[in-house]
């Protein structure tokens, strides 16, 4: 069964659906966890040391981190695979492209797969930025995430691939969240208005949530 | 009205197409776009030339053989069948761009004439019920509930015609599929073949190389029957369903 489905182009998009639905929950309880910057680095630096505790005394320590890192990677992996191998297939489904061509489709519907590479670049960059510090710019300091994140934010290029990547973000939730509705077989008429709705709150809130940050560094609302 | 036509002109599936440029005169807002070519190839037939190829059947929007893309859209400006449309929605002096469904699964087989027959092959691998033929069963024994029926004739409106597959950006077939699949899965008379109806259609809708579905909703703005992009969304389900219901 487990192989009807991967080989199904319907199988295949429903794993990128319910991948990027995990996605959407992990983005919504990461903003609101990073939304404790805004109340200094005590309670952000204790916030980070919690999710190295969470689960205890059930938990080994670090284990409920690690278990949320896995999940997480998987998803995106099986995310970014499914997209590959069906945008493949759909590019040679259509190999002959009209002479009369006209803008089709809204701009977040257009931009999912070059949306997406973006976002799979800025995830990388992201994890190397803040979890592991390898290509930090100030010095990476384990343990003090307000420090580091002020430190990304206090260089031009930090902002503008954070702000970029956050818009490409918001836009790939807007057509991706309804997408995802309509391939698990969830959306109807009655229930379209809802879930555009939805669609369109998830984007701009989880979009000018994280957006804050940095603008929030800039400002020195943070520092 | 004067118009100038540009048709997609290719000899055979072997040989690389191009656009071809006619001129048309005397041309009446009263014609059906089917007509206007009709004229055209007489004036092409009186000069020697070869006649626009082009499929049509019954020329009154319910057969499905007509199928044109005019100016980038399947059907033309409005929401009906090729044959259906009248000159009277174009302009005099209008050019306009004449093409076939593009798709990999529709190979072209000679100017504006596409091969469909993965269509067919789609339905027979589940588009059908299993019935006794002969006699006319009697019609009170399988009550079908109004709203299902309705529904089932909703989806049943599809004439097969591709228009959904050429408006695809990715060459789906999606629609026309869910479009089958959900007018016989609602009904009792479909109900025996529920589950391998749709396992076996979308399988064998993969198999014909019909690329997959973005959600981009080109096919249902483009259907002339009005079949709805959540056609799509209750094939997925039945699907979902389906997998959990028969082992393979
Ligand atoms: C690795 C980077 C990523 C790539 C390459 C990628 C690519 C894609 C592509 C090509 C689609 C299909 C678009 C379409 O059907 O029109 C898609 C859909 C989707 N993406 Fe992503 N994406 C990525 C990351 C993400 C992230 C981080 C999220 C979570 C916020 C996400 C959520 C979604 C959702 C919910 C869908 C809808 C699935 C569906 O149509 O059923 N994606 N993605
Ligand atoms: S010719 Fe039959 S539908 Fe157009």
């Amino acid at each position: 069964m487990a192989l009807t489905f991967w080989q199904s182009t319907l199988g295949k998009k429903i794993v990128m659906g319910a991948t990027g639905l995990i996605m959407i929950g992990y983005l919504c309880v990461h903003l609101l966890g990073n939304m404790k910057i805004f109340f200094g680095p005590g309670e952000f630096n204790a916030y980070g040391h919690w999710l190295r505790v969470m689960g205890a005394p059930v938990l080994h320590h670090e284990w409920g981190l690690w278990i949320a890192r896995i999940v997480l990677l998987a998803s995106v992996v099986l995310h970014g695979v499914s997209a590959y191998q069906l945008s493949r297939r759909d590019i040679k489904a259509r190999p002959q492209k009209y002479v009369h061509t006209k803008p089709r489709a809204s701009y977040a519907t257009r931009t999912m797969r070059w949306g997406g590479v973006i976002l799979g670049l800025f995830i990388v960059w992201h994890v190397l930025d803040l979890t592991t510090g390898t290509t930090h710019s100030g010095g990476f300091q384990e343990g003090h995430p307000y420090q580091n994140v002020v430190d990304t934010f206090s260089t031009w290029y930090g902002n503008v691939i954070y702000i970029v990547a956050m818009l490409a973000m918001g836009m790939h939730v807007r057509h991706g969240f309804w997408s995802a509705a309509q391939t698990l077989g969830a959306g109807n008429r009655t229930r379209d208005r809802a879930l555009k709705a939805i669609a369109n709150a998830l984007a701009i809130v989880l979009t000018a949530g994280f957006i804050s940050i940095p603008v929030g560094v800039m400002t020195g609302v943070v520092s | 009205m004067k118009l100038t036509l540009r048709v997609w002109r290719q000899k055979n599936p072997d040989t690389p197409g191009a656009m071809a440029t006619y001129e048309l005169d005397g041309v009446s807002q009263d014609m059906s776009f089917l007509e206007m070519l009709d004229v055209l190839n007489e004036e092409l037939i009186v000069k020697g030339e070869e006649p626009v190829a082009f499929d049509h059947d019954c020329r009154e929007g319910i057969c499905g053989a007509c199928s044109l893309v005019i100016n980038g859209d399947a059907h033309g400006p409005e929401r009906t069948t090729t044959c259906q449309l009248h000159m009277r929605s174009f302009q005099d002096g209008d050019t306009i761009d004449i093409e076939p469904w593009r798709a990999s699964a529709f190979p072209v087989i000679k100017d504006l004439v596409v091969d469909r027959s993965a269509f067919d092959r789609v339905i027979q691998a589940g588009g059908y019920i299993t019935a006794p033929t002969g006699s006319a069963p009697e019609a009170h024994a399988t009550p079908v509930p109004k709203a299902d029926a309705d529904y089932a004739f909703e989806h049943a409106e599809c004439i097969g015609c591709g228009a959904c597959v050429a408006a695809c950006p990715n060459g789906a077939a999606m629609l026309f599929t869910s479009a089958k699949v959900n007018h016989l899965n609602v009904l009792p008379q479909g109900s025996p073949e529920r589950e391998t109806r749709v396992l076996d259609m979308v399988a064998q809708m993969d198999a014909e190389g019909f690329g997959g579905c973005t959600l981009t909703g080109e096919c249902a703005t483009a259907c002339p029957k009005g079949i709805p992009l959540f056609s799509i969304t209750a094939m997925n389900k039945e699907w979902l369903r389906a997998t959990r219901k028969v082992k393979r």
